[in-house]
C-alpha cells in the first residue's frame, strides 16, 4: 500500500506517493528526480547515498520513507551552488578531489555535518568522523586535504 | 561537392603546393576564386565518413572558432581529457580553453581502444597530437593561399594565422574552416583500437616549443560533480523507461528450471525475462523491480558445487593441469647455472582473486527504437560494447550507438560491459527502454575477477654471493577467461547465460625490470577456469592486470636475496639493474625518502610497535616506478599502517604534472588497499565476498600519512602510461618493509591483521 509523504528537500516541498517501507533514496532519485545521491550498496556500508536529515548525515538507502517525518532533507545540490558554494565544495574544487566522483555525496555531506558542530578538528578527529565511508578510486589523500582546507575556511 | 570537383581541387592543390612553386604561383597571379578552391580542397560542408583515415574524425573547428577534439578513448577519473586538450591546443596553437574534448561516444569517435592499459596518452594522445599537428599544417597552407604569404612566413597564435613580417595579413581558423569539416585523408595503419595510428604529413612541435603541454591545468569536470550538476550513467532517464534487475543462482552454474511469474504480480509493470540461464525482472518503478527480483519464486537445477574449498585454492593451482606454458624472457643457460651454483635461494608467493568492487554496481540504459539502439553505459570501452550489444541483439553494429557516461568507477573489465548486454536483452524482451542497475552483491560477487596466482622464484649464487642465474615462473588462472571487453557474447554474462560457450583465453605475464643476470628465464603457466559458464570467478583485467601479483613476488624475492647475501636492498638492486632510467628512479626514491644504507631486517627494535622500510621497483610499457614504503606494525594485533610512501615516477614526457600526481596518489592508496585487505572469498557454491563488510577495502583511518611523489620529466621521450604503473610495486614495497621491521617474510596477500599476527607469532 502506498502512502502520501510531504518531503522538504533542499528547501522545497515535494509530494511523494510511495510504499512507506521504500528507502528515501528511491524517492529522491526516482520520484523527485534528483541526480544525487547515488546508489552504492543499499546496505549503509559506503555512503554514496548520504543526505542530511535535520543536519544529521544519514544513509538514504536504508532510511524508510516512514522514518523521515517532517525532517528537512538536504542533498549535495542543496548544500551550496557554484554561486554560493559550501566551503567543502570550494575546497573539493581547489584540491581537485574526485576521480570518478560517485562517492562524493558521502564524504561531503558527512563532513559538512561534522564541521558544522566541530571547529578546528584535528586530523585524527576528521578521520574518525569520516571512517566507514568508501572511495574506491583512492582519493583519500585529497579528501583529507579538502576537509582540512574547509575546516580552516570555516574557522 | 561532387567527386569530379574534389578531384580537380586536389590536383590543382598538389601542383600549387609543390614546395617553392607555391609561393611563386600564389604570389603572382592566382585569382581569388582559385585560392578559395584550394581552401575547399581541405574544407567542406558535409562531414566525411567517421573513419580512422579522416582528419575530421579527430578534429573540427566549430563555427564559433572553438575546437572539438573527438577522442576514441575516455577518462575514467584521472583527467585524461585535460591532457588530451593540452596536447591538441598545443599542436594547433589555440588556447587550451578553446578545445572541447568529446570522448567515447560511438557516434562521434572512432575506436581508439577505450580506456585500456594506461594508453590514454601513450597511444591515444599520440594520435591526437598527430591529428592536431596535421590540422595546423593544413590550416597554415590554407592561410598561405588566402593571404598570399608563403607558409614559412606565417605564425599561428590563438587560432589566428598571420604573416610574421606583416601582422595585418591575418586570418583565423574560424574564418577559414569554422563550422565546416576537414577534407583531409590521413595515413591510417589500418589498425583499430589501441593500435590505431593515422598521422598526416605534419611533424609535431619540438618539446622546447611547448607552452601548454607540461602545465598543471585543472580539471573543469570537478565542479559539476561537486555541485551535483554532472549526470552519471545512473542518472540518465528516457520517456517510457522501466527498471530492470537481474537474478543469479545461489550455486554458480545452476539454471532456473521453473519460474513463477505470479509471485511478483503485485508490482506494477512487473515482468520476468527468462532465457535459459538468463533471468531478470522489470517493473515500472525501481524499488518495485528490486523487490520483485527478491520475491520472484524460482526453482533452480541441482548441480554439484563447482568450486574447491577456499583453503585449498593455492594447492588447487599448484596441482591443476597446465593449459598453456610460455617463456617470455630467456638468456644464457639457466639449468646449467643452477647445477653449478654454490647456493640456491627459492621462494613461492601467492595472490588471491580480487574484485573491481567499483563504488557502485554497474548501470546501463538501453533504448531500442525502429531498429536503432542507444545504450548509455559506464563502460571504459564503448566501441566494444557497441559490438557486444549489436551481437546480443542481432542488429548491425552501425545501428547501435553507445554513449559513455561517468559510471561508478572503473579499473578494467568490471561489471559495466555485462550490464550493458543484460540491459539490451531486457529491453528487447519487454519492448521498452530498460534502465538496469546491478545490486551490490552482484557488483562485487559477479564482476570478472583479477586472477589468483602462485609464483615460484629461485636464484643461483656463486661462492662470492654473485647471482649467476634467476628463474621466475607464475602458475595461475589466466588473466582473460573473458576478454578485456564485452564485444562478443561469449565474453558477457548474458551471452554465456543464453548458452554461448566460454572460450577462456590464455595469458599471464612476467616481471618487467632490467636485472641483468647472465642466465635468466621468466615464464608463466595457466590453468583452466573453475567453471565453464557464467562463473562469478571468471577472470579478466583488473587495474594493472597481473602486475601487482607478479611484482609482489619478484620484488619481494629480490629483497630476500639481498638479505641472504647481506646487502642493502637498494645497493643489491643497483648491482644488477641495467637501464639508466631504472637506476634513476631507484636512486630518486632512495634520496627523497632519506634511505640509509644498511641490511634488513632492523635489529634495533623491541616491543610490539615496530617500524620498517622497503623498496620495490618495476617497469610498465616504458614507464618506470620505484617506491619506498615506510610502515608501522603492531605485533600484538597484526595491524599494519602503511604510513609513508615515496614514489619516483618516470613516464617520459609529462603532459600535466598535477594530474599525474593525483593519478599516482590514487594508485598508491588502491595498491595499499589491495595489499592489506582485498581477497575474494568463496565457498563450494559461490563467491561469498559480496559487500563492503565481506570485501573490505582501505578505510580513511588507514590512509597513508604521506605520499611524496618525485616526477622525473623527460620532455624528449614520448610519454608512456601512468594510470597503472605505480600500483605495481606497492605490495612488494610493503612486504619488504614488514620484513625490515620484523624479520618475517609474508608471502601471501592480503596482509590482513589475522594473517600478519599469525605470521609474527
Amino acid at each position: 500500500m502506498t502512502q502520501k509523504f510531504n518531503l522538504t528537500i533542499d528547501g522545497k516541498s515535494h509530494m511523494v506517493d510511495a510504499d512507506p517501507d521504500m528507502p528515501l533514496l528511491y524517492a529522491l532519485r526516482d520520484d523527485v528526480g534528483l541526480n544525487n545521491p547515488h546508489f552504492g550498496c543499499g546496505l549503509a556500508q559506503c555512503g554514496a547515498c548520504t543526505v542530511q536529515l535535520d543536519g544529521q548525515a544519514i544513509r538514504s538507502c536504508v532510511t524508510p520513507l516512514s522514518a523521515v517525518g517532517n525532517g528537512k532533507i538536504t542533498t549535495l545540490a542543496g548544500l551550496g551552488t557554484p554561486e554560493k558554494p559550501h566551503p567543502l565544495q570550494t575546497a573539493y574544487v581547489e584540491e581537485q578531489v574526485p576521480q570518478c566522483g560517485y562517492c562524493i555525496n558521502g564524504w561531503i555531506m558527512t563532513a559538512a555535518a561534522f564541521l558544522a558542530t566541530k571547529k578546528k578538528p584535528s586530523e585524527a578527529e576528521i578521520k574518525d568522523a569520516l571512517s566507514g565511508l568508501k572511495c574506491r578510486c583512492g582519493t583519500h589523500i585529497s579528501i583529507l586535504k579538502a576537509v582540512k582546507r574547509a575546516a580552516t575556511m570555516m574557522g | 561537392m561532387t567527386k569530379f570537383e574534389k578531384t580537380s581541387s586536389f590536383s590543382r592543390r598538389s601542383v600549387l603546393l609543390g614546395g617553392g612553386a607555391l609561393v611563386v604561383s600564389i604570389g603572382a597571379a592566382v585569382s581569388l576564386e582559385t585560392v578559395l578552391d584550394i581552401g575547399n580542397a581541405y574544407a567542406q560542408g558535409a562531414k566525411p565518413p567517421l573513419t580512422p583515415d579522416q582528419l575530421s574524425s579527430y578534429i573540427a573547428v566549430n563555427a564559433d572558432g572553438t575546437v572539438s577534439a573527438f577522442f576514441g578513448k575516455m577518462d575514467m577519473g584521472h583527467g585524461l581529457h585535460v591532457a588530451i586538450g593540452q596536447i591538441v591546443a598545443e599542436e594547433l596553437d589555440v588556447p587550451f580553453k578553446a578545445v572541447k574534448v568529446i570522448m567515447a561516444d560511438t557516434a562521434y569517435t572512432v575506436n581508439q581502444g577505450g580506456a585500456s592499459g594506461s594508453t590514454g596518452i601513450q597511444l591515444g594522445g599520440k594520435q591526437m597530437r598527430m591529428a592536431a599537428a596535421e590540422a595546423r599544417r593544413v590550416l597554415v597552407e590554407m592561410a598561405a593561399g588566402l593571404l598570399s604569404v608563403p607558409a614559412d612566413k606565417l605564425a599561428v597564435a590563438d587560432g589566428v594565422v598571420s604573416a610574421t613580417d606583416d601582422k595585418a595579413k591575418r586570418i583565423s581558423y574560424k574564418e577559414m574552416i569554422g563550422g565546416k569539416y576537414f577534407n583531409v585523408t590521413l595515413d591510417w595503419n589500418k589498425q583499430m583500437g589501441n593500435a590505431l595510428y593515422a598521422p598526416g604529413k605534419a611533424q609535431p612541435k619540438k618539446p622546447s616549443e611547448y607552452k601548454i603541454v607540461g602545465q598543471p591545468i585543472k580539471r573543469e569536470d570537478v565542479a559539476p560533480k561537486v555541485f551535483a550538476i554532472e549526470d552519471f550513467v545512473t542518472d540518465v532517464k528516457v520517456p517510457g523507461m522501466v527498471h530492470g534487475r537481474m537474478i543469479h543462482p545461489a550455486i554458480a552454474g545452476s539454471l532456473p528450471v521453473k519460474v513463477d511469474e505470479s509471485s511478483i504480480r503485485q508490482y506494477p509493470g512487473a515482468r520476468v525475462v527468462w532465457d535459459k540461464g538468463f533471468l531478470g525482472v522489470v517493473a515500472d518503478k525501481e524499488w518495485d523491480a528490486i523487490q520483485a527480483a527478491e520475491k520472484l519464486k524460482v526453482e533452480w537445477s541441482v548441480v554439484a558445487p563447482p568450486f574447491p574449498d577456499q583453503a585449498t585454492l593455492y594447492d588447487h593451482i599448484r596441482k591443476a593441469p597446465v593449459r598453456k606454458a610460455a617463456v617470455d624472457i630467456q638468456n644464457g643457460n639457466v639449468d646449467e647455472a643452477f647445477k653449478t651454483a654454490a647456493k640456491v635461494i627459492e621462494a613461492e608467493y601467492e595472490w588471491p582473486f580480487q574484485s573491481h568492487a567499483s563504488m557502485g554496481p554497474a548501470c546501463a540504459l538501453v533504448e531500442i527504437k525502429d531498429g536503432n539502439v542507444v545504450c548509455w553505459s559506464g563502460t571504459q570501452k564503448s566501441h566494444f560494447v557497441q559490438q557486444g550489444v549489436a551481437a546480443t541483439l542481432g542488429v548491425p553494429v552501425a545501428n547501435v550507438r553507445v554513449i559513455q557516461k561517468a559510471g561508478p568507477g572503473s579499473y578494467g573489465r568490471n561489471d559495466a560491459d555485462d550490464c550493458a548486454s543484460d540491459a539490451a536483452v531486457l529491453a528487447k524482451a519487454v519492448g521498452k527502454p530498460v534502465r538496469l542497475q546491478y545490486m551490490r552483491d552482484q557488483g562485487t560477487g559477479w564482476d570478472p575477477k583479477g586472477p589468483a596466482s602462485t609464483h615460484r622464484a629461485r636464484i643461483a649464487l656463486d661462492a662470492s654471493g654473485k647471482v649467476t642465474a634467476y628463474e621466475f615462473t607464475s602458475k595461475a588462472f589466466s588473466r582473460v577467461d573473458v576478454d578485456t571487453n564485452g564485444s562478443k557474447p561469449q565474453d558477457t554474462l548474458a551471452g554465456q547465460a543464453q548458452g554461448v560457450a566460454l572460450k577462456s583465453g590464455d595469458g599471464f605475464g612476467v616481471p618487467a625490470e632490467s636485472y641483468a643476470f647472465d642466465n635468466k628465464r621468466m615464464g608463466w603457466e595457466t590453468i583452466p577456469p573453475l567453471l565453464e559458464r557464467s562463473s562469478p570467478l571468471r577472470t579478466s583485467h583488473l587495474r594493472d592486470p597481473v602486475g601487482p601479483q607478479i611484482h609482489f613476488a619478484s620484488e619481494s624475492f629480490m629483497d630476500e636475496v639481498a638479505a641472504a647475501v647481506g646487502a642493502d636492498p637498494i645497493e643489491f638492486r643497483l648491482r644488477y639493474v641495467k637501464e639508466a632510467r631504472d637506476v634513476a628512479v631507484i636512486k630518486a626514491a632512495a634520496e627523497k625518502s632519506g634511505w640509509v644504507t644498511r641490511t634488513s631486517p632492523r635489529k634495533d627494535q623491541t616491543g610490539n610497535k615496530v617500524s620498517g622500510r622497503g623498496i620495490a621497483y618495476s617497469q610498465r610499457n616504458g614507464t618506470r616506478v620505484a617506491i619506498v614504503a615506510e610502515v608501522d606494525i603492531d605485533r600484538s594485533t597484526g595491524k599494519i599502517f602503511a604510513r609513508k610512501f615515496t614514489v619516483a615516477h618516470d613516464c617520459g614526457q609529462i603532459i600535466n604534472p598535477d594530474g599525474l600526481v593525483k593519478c599516482i596518489e590514487g594508485n598508491i592508496v588502491q595498491g595499499v588497499s589491495r595489499t592489506l585487505w582485498e581477497e575474494v572469498t568463496f565457498d563450494r557454491k559461490a563467491v561469498t565476498s559480496v559487500d563492503w563488510i565481506s570485501y573490505p577495502i582501505l578505510d580513511i583511518t588507514e590512509t597513508p600519512g604521506e605520499v611524496n611523489v618525485v616526477l622525473i620529466d623527460h620532455p624528449e621521450i614520448a610519454p608512456s602510461g601512468a594510470g597503472e604503473p605505480s600500483i605495481r610495486p606497492v605490495a612488494a614495497a610493503i612486504a619488504n618493509a614488514i620484513f625490515d621491521a620484523t624479520g618475517v617474510r609474508i608471502r601471501r596477500v592480503p596482509f590482513s591483521p589475522d594473517r600478519v599476527k599469525a605470521a609474527l607469532s
